[in-house]
Order: C-alpha cells, then sequence, then structure tokens
C-alpha cells in the first residue's frame, strides 16, 4: 500500500503527536484502519438482519421452536467450539508472524482454514437435514413461514462470511508463506476471522437457543 | 511491496491513466461526470414530469419511441409518470447528491488539502468508482427493457415493492435491478467511506492537526462516517427485499393482501413497516450525506471570499459531528402517518428539533463570517450564499414537518416536496456549482467564464425559488404529491399555480444548459488559472493547477497554521497559506 510506506517515512522525522498529522494515530497502518471499519459496516449489516428477524419473530403469532437439545443444539454447540477453537488457532497464527516464524504461520492458519471448513461442513449437513424436513424459504411444517426465511438468511449469510474467509486466509496463507505479505496483513486478516465468529456468537442464542423446543 | 511502485509512477497507457485509473483525480473526476450525466437524466425526468402535470394530454415527440406503452403516442401514462418520478428521485439521489459532493469532489480535493499524494487505498478507489458505474447501467438499463422503470417511487415502499409484477409496470423485472442497482451502490459507497476515513485520519501532513483540517475535509469526514453506518442498513433492506422478490419470504409482506382483486394466498406474516424502519435509518442520515460536502464547501468558500476567518471553527465542526449523531435518531419523522405510538412520535419530534440547533449554529457562523466583510462576489460566492439562502428555507419547513400534528396534515403532500428539494436537492446542488466554480481551476487548470457564471447563478437562483416556493402553497391547500395529474378533482383551481411551476421549472432547466456550455466551453477555452487563483491558503492551492500525478512531486508539506487565516493583523498578505514557515511579524 502507498499509504503504509508512506507512512513509515513520515514516522522517520521528528515526533508529533499522535493526531497532529504526519503519523498514523492508533500506531497502525491503514489496511488495519480499513479492516476495522469494513467490520463496523459489516457488524451494522448483521446487526439491520437480527434487528429484522426479532421484528418478524416478535410479531408472529407464535414462532415456532423446533429444534430439539439433540441433534439440533449439540450440533450447534459443536459448531461454536470448532468456530471458537479457529479462533484461538488464528491468535496463535498472529503471535507466530509477529516473530516472523514463517512456517509455523501458515500451519496455524490452515488449522484455522481446517476449523472454517469443518464449521462450513456440519453447517451444510444442518441445511440438507432441514431442507429434507421440509423447511424452505417460505415455508416449514411448523407454522410461521419466516422461521424458514430468517434462519436461512441469518445463517447463510453468515456461513458466506465463514467461507469467504476461509479463502481469504488461504490467500494470505499462500503469500505470507511466500515472504509476500507482512505479519500486520496476517493480522488484519485475523481481525476478519473474530469478527465472524462474533456474529455467530449473536446468532447461535439469538437463532438457535430461543427455538429450542419446550415441553 | 509492488503496489507502492503502481501507485506512485504515473501510467503511461491510456486505459491506466484515464480509464481504470488508480489516481484519485482522475477517479474524482469520472465521479464527477458521472454524477453530471445523472443530474441531466434526472432533470429531463423533470422537466417530462412538470409537463404532463400542466398539459397533462401533451404528446412528447419521440417518447413512444423509448417506452410505447409507457407513452402511447407520446402521452405519458399515469403508470409512467411514476416511473419518471421514481428514476428522478433515484438518480438524483444516490447517482448525483451522494456521488458528486463526496465522492467527485471528495476524491480530487481531500487527499491533496490534507496533504498526501493518494488516499489511502488507491485500488479500493477506483473499485468503488466503478462499482457505482455499474449501479448506474443497471439502473438505467430500467428505461429499455420491455417491463419499464418501476414505479415504486425512490423509497421502494413495500408491499407495491415486494410482490412483483402483480403490482404494475415495471413491478417484475423493473424493480428487481432497481433493488440490484441500489444494493450495488451500497457495497461501492462503503468501499468509499472506509477509503475516506482511513485517508483522513492517516494521512494528514505533518502539523495538519484534526483542528486544522479544512471544514470541507471535516464535512467528507463526517460524511463518511455517515455512508459507512448507514448504507450498511440499506444493504441488509435490499437483501430482504430481494429474498422476498425472488426467494417467495415474507419479510415485507403481511398476510391476506390484495394485489389487483386477487387474495395474495402465499405471503404472510411480514410487515411492511420493517421495510420503513429500516429504510429511513439509512434515508435520514443520507440527506446529510448529500447536505455536509455542501455545507463544507459553504463554510470554505465564504471564508475564502468574505477574506475573513470563519466564525467559530471549532462549533462547525461541533455542529456537523452533532448533526451527523442525532441524524440516526431522527428516522421515525419520515413515519409518523405509519400508526406509530405517539410516544415514538414524540422522542423522534424531540430528536429531529434537536437538529435545529446545530443547524442554526451553523447558519449564525456563516452570517457571522460575512458581517462586516469586505465580500469578493466570484461566482464560486454567490453560489454558496445561494447555498446559505436556499439552506435556511428549506430547513424552516423542517421545523413544521418534523411535528407530528403538523406533519400528519403535510404528509404526501407537496408542501413536503417542497421542503427536501429546497433542503436536499437545491442546497446540495449550490453546494455542487459552488464547488464546481471554486475548484474549476484547480481541476482542469482554467478559469471558468465569470459572465456565464453570474447569469446561470441569478437565473437559477429566482427560478428554484419560483419553482418550489409555491409548493408550500399546494401543500397547505392539500394538494397530494406523485399523482399525475390534478384535471378533474377539487385541485383543479390551482392548475394555473401548477402551470407557472411548470414554466419557472422549464426556465430553470433550461439554465443549466448554460452551466453545462460554460463547463465544456472553459474546459477547452477557459483562461489559463493560475497556481492560486482566488488567494485561498489551504493545500491544493499550493501545487500547480492541475496538480501532478502525485500532487506534491514526492516532497511531504508540513503545516504551521489553520485553514482560515484571512486578514491577520501584521501579516503581509490578507492571507496566510497554510503551508507558509514565516511566523508573524511583531507590531
Amino acid at each position: 500500500m502507498a499509504s503504509h510506506d508512506a507512512i513509515t517515512e513520515r514516522l522517520s522525522g521528528p515526533p508529533a503527536s499522535a493526531w497532529g498529522g504526519g503519523v498514523a494515530p492508533f500506531a497502525t497502518g491503514s489496511k488495519k484502519l480499513g479492516m476495522w471499519l469494513f467490520i463496523m459496516s459489516d457488524a451494522i449489516t448483521f446487526g439491520a438482519l437480527l434487528m429484522a428477524y426479532c421484528y418478524v419473530r416478535v410479531a408472529a403469532v407464535e414462532w415456532p421452536k423446533p429444534f430439539e437439545f439433540y441433534p439440533a443444539l449439540v450440533k450447534a454447540t459443536v459448531m461454536t467450539f470448532i468456530l471458537l477453537s479457529s479462533s484461538v488457532t488464528m491468535v496463535m497464527a498472529v503471535q507466530a508472524s509477529k516473530s516472523d516464524k514463517r512456517s509455523s504461520t501458515v500451519k496455524w492458519i490452515m488449522a484455522t482454514m481446517l476449523g472454517g471448513l469443518l464449521f462450513v461442513i456440519i453447517h451444510a449437513t444442518e441445511w440438507v437435514g432441514l431442507i429434507n424436513e421440509g423447511v424452505r424459504l417460505f415455508h416449514n411444517p411448523w407454522g410461521e413461514p419466516l422461521f424458514g426465511a430468517a434462519f436461512f438468511t441469518l445463517t447463510g449469510l453468515h456461513m458466506t462470511h465463514v467461507f469467504c474467509g476461509v479463502i481469504y486466509l488461504g490467500v494470505v496463507a499462500t503469500w505470507f508463506g511466500k515472504g509476500k505479505l507482512s505479519a500486520e496483513d496476517v493480522e488484519v486478516a485475523g481481525l476478519y476471522w473474530h469478527f465472524v465468529d462474533l456474529v455467530w456468537m449473536f446468532i447461535f442464542p439469538l437463532v438457535y437457543v430461543l427455538s429450542i423446543h419446550q415441553g | 511491496m509492488s503496489e507502492t511502485h503502481a501507485a506512485h509512477h504515473a501510467p503511461t497507457g491510456f486505459i491506466r491513466k484515464y480509464i481504470f485509473s488508480l489516481d484519485h483525480k482522475v477517479i474524482g473526476i469520472q465521479y464527477y461526470f458521472l454524477a453530471l450525466f445523472s443530474v441531466f437524466v434526472g432533470l429531463t425526468l423533470s422537466i417530462l414530469m412538470r409537463l404532463h402535470l400542466a398539459w397533462p394530454h401533451t404528446a412528447v415527440p419521440l417518447l413512444d419511441k423509448l417506452s410505447p406503452l409507457g407513452a402511447p403516442g407520446g402521452v405519458i401514462t399515469p403508470e409512467y409518470y411514476l416511473s419518471l418520478l421514481t428514476l428522478h428521485g433515484t438518480l438524483m439521489v444516490f447517482f448525483v447528491l451522494t456521488t458528486a459532493p463526496q465522492s467527485g469532489f471528495g476524491n480530487f480535493i481531500l487527499p491533496i488539502q490534507i496533504g498526501a499524494e493518494d488516499m489511502a487505498f488507491p485500488r479500493l478507489n477506483m473499485m468503488s468508482f466503478w462499482v457505482t458505474f455499474l449501479a448506474l447501467i443497471v439502473l438505467i438499463a430500467t428505461f429499455f427493457i420491455s417491463d419499464g422503470p418501476p414505479i415504486a417511487g425512490w423509497t421502494n415502499y413495500p408491499p407495491l415493492s415486494a410482490v412483483g409484477g402483480a403490482a404494475g409496470p415495471g413491478m417484475a423485472v423493473g424493480d428487481t435491478l432497481w433493488v440490484f442497482s441500489i444494493a450495488i451502490f451500497c457495497v461501492a459507497s462503503m468501499l468509499g467511506a472506509i477509503n475516506f476515513i482511513a485517508t483522513t485520519l492517516d494521512l494528514r501532513a505533518r502539523g495538519l492537526s484534526l483542528m486544522k483540517l479544512p471544514l470541507t475535509c471535516w464535512a467528507w469526514f463526517i460524511t463518511a462516517i455517515l455512508g459507512l453506518l448507514s448504507f450498511a442498513v440499506l444493504l441488509a433492506a435490499g437483501a430482504l427485499l430481494l429474498l422476498d422478490r425472488m426467494g417467495g419470504t415474507s419479510f415485507f409482506i403481511p398476510g391476506g393482501l390484495i394485489v389487483s382483486d386477487k387474495i395474495l394466498s402465499n405471503h404472510t406474516g411480514g410487515s411492511p413497516l420493517l421495510w420503513q424502519h429500516l429504510f429511513w435509518f439509512f434515508g435520514h442520515p443520507e440527506v446529510y450525506i448529500a447536505i455536509l460536502p455542501g455545507m463544507g464547501v459553504t463554510s470554505h468558500v465564504l471564508s475564502t471570499f468574505a477574506r475573513k476567518p470563519i466564525f467559530g471553527y471549532r462549533a462547525m465542526v461541533y455542529a456537523m459531528g452533532a448533526i451527523a449523531v442525532l441524524g440516526f435518531g431522527v428516522w421515525g419523522h419520515h413515519m409518523f402517518v405509519s400508526g406509530m405510538s405517539p410516544y415514538s412520535a414524540f422522542a423522534f419530534s424531540i430528536l429531529t428539533m434537536a437538529i435545529g440547533v446545530p443547524s442554526a449554529i451553523k447558519t449564525f457562523n456563516w452570517i457571522g463570517t460575512l458581517l462586516g466583510a469586505r465580500i469578493r462576489f466570484d461566482s464560486p460566492m454567490l453560489y454558496a450564499l445561494g447555498f446559505v439562502s436556499i439552506f435556511v428555507t428549506g430547513g424552516l419547513s423542517g421545523i413544521f414537518l418534523g411535528q407530528p400534528p403538523i406533519d400528519i396534515y403535510f404528509h404526501d403532500t407537496y408542501f413536503v416536496l417542497a421542503h427536501f428539494h429546497f433542503i436536499m436537492g437545491v442546497a446540495a446542488i449550490f453546494g455542487m456549482f459552488a464547488g464546481t466554480a471554486f475548484w474549476f481551476p484547480k481541476m482542469f487548470g482554467r478559469m471558468m467564464n465569470e459572465t456565464l457564471g453570474k447569469v446561470h447563478f441569478w437565473i437559477t437562483f429566482v427560478g428554484v425559488y419560483a419553482i418550489f416556493m409555491p409548493m408550500h402553497y399546494l401543500g397547505l391547500e392539500g394538494n397530494p404529491r406523485r399523482y399525475s395529474e390534478f384535471i378533474d378533482n377539487f385541485l383543479v383551481p390551482l392548475m394555473p399555480l401548477h402551470r407557472f411551476i411548470s414554466i419557472a421549472a422549464f426556465i430553470t432547466g433550461g439554465a443549466q444548459l448554460i452551466f453545462l456550455a460554460n463547463l465544456i466551453w472553459s474546459l477547452f477555452w477557459g483562461k489559463k488559472a493560475t497556481e492560486n487563483p482566488w488567494e485561498a491558503t489551504t493545500l491544493e492551492w499550493t501545487v500547480p493547477s492541475p496538480p501532478p500525478f502525485d500532487n506534491f512531486a514526492g516532497l511531504h508539506p508540513v503545516v504551521y497554521h489553520g485553514p482560515y487565516e484571512f486578514s491577520v493583523p501584521g501579516a503581509e498578505k490578507d492571507y496566510i497559506m497554510q503551508t507558509d514557515a514565516e511566523v508573524l511579524k511583531e507590531g
């Protein structure tokens, strides 16, 4: 990035205050700031969708609660565990990249990708199971048709984010392994990955736990 | 890094230089011309609408060629009238008001004003322009499909917009294209916003602290924050609407809905109000996205041509910030008649009124800047003064509409039309005129013609008042908006006024050709511009007109002064450049 070089160049002069110009505030490069900004924007998109979900759910006469503790909730819990673990491996990758251990970084990123892929695969089998039970975007066996619409929209968008994240991490791992990317690039990718995790931490309770079959 | 070099050396091929350019200046000009194209298409549509309103059965030559169904024999049908207003609104709001002031001028000027050689992410910048371009193409395409453009207005309210072709012409394929276009536009805006924020925070020259930023930069910065946070919501809303239209979901469609005499049996459970909430959570900040850059330009130009420091610089910054923050809490005032609880309406109303405070601070500060000044009445200054006048006029009717008891009467009448055309449309357009006249020498290296500029200003200024002032009265009389003709009901006595407005619109619309002619003529034959023709202080006036590829020829400028140091006692000239190292002389 042009900006990054420009910043380091200007950092070599006499120090100014953090906000006084000539240096990047927060002592971060523009890429990291850009990712944070993207995360803010994307969080609001998810936030709007979650609000919409809550809105139609509250307005519904009776929102279906079809999920049994086993297998639905157990599966979702396992998925949560896998996703959280992949965040830990991502932290390890960032840590390794900071001490310039290239092959170790690549290994940890690949572990993270494995976690992401596992998540997507289990999620996909869950989707297939629900579709086989007759759940569609516009219809489901339990009444309120918006249940399927909200479920597939929210989890679908999240799954897309995870899937894109796996590809993104693949690119970062490859290029970092070849020495084309810096440790900060790994960290920036990590930010995205943790964000996608965090979104799931809202979807898990709101979509799964609140829809457990009672009685 | 490889990209560093790509960004630092001027490209040589035509395509890399002018089409897929990474240079913020080229991208800014691309945005500007995209908006210029859109504004003239949008203007033509409004002329057609005014023609139809005043003389409903007039045949428009060639219009039946464009749309045999919408204008059989050249006479506009009521449905086609709705198509025209939908496209007029969408083009103007998204591709003109959002695009030119922020992405156009912002892209060209912001990096230079902060002493950077480019935006923080040049590639992202190029991408956001071309994504915007794609969105425009998708929108314009609706004119040329057999279905025609959608008829649901720029707010695209469901259930009309969610039930597909049954809702009328243009609502099958046309409206799907509309939603796609806007979703694409949201992505482009987000990319642009990220770039603007990162650039402003990270790339300021040494010494250019936040409180030394020109108010234009503050305006672009705050607008970018608004864009980042609000378009994300519209994107979500658009995704849900697309699912309703194409996936069979019912997010916005209630059960038992009757469309064209048929019950929609396959949809149930949704709420059209959900769209209104999501849309206006974007839609109100969008109003400030349109107007804040205009405020920035106006502040900048007023100070420069009054040869006085801007009155209350900090107050101006805080006022813009306050407007932005409050702007996220007032979306409900678009929904007073939606059946919302009066308590909610009260809260939204209070917050809406509160926006009057920072707006008044800005207005009084502009007047304070002008007070006792020896004003130079060059055309940029005239446009900026026009902005202040129109901003006040449009703002005052906002005080009426912000109160539920009054708004319930005025809702969906021409009063609303008058209000938002003044405050969001014309005021922002005057900001763009001011920006064009002010920065044209920097952008293209030539001066615009002063006489043509002044003639254009006066016709336009008087013209817009002649168009929109009477609309307040129409609204008071209960004239509803979005109706295509008023020839067989209680509104017949108002027809002479409608004809007056139409004639004023034709003259004002025609006057825009003067602006276009001035622009094109000056582009090729205007007087060569010097480095600093307006004797302004900010960094863009320290570089040649037009600036070289990397703006500062590889140097990093250092800033010592605030942006509005005019007529400083003891200084040699009546202005001190931000980069002037010399300290004031004693005495």
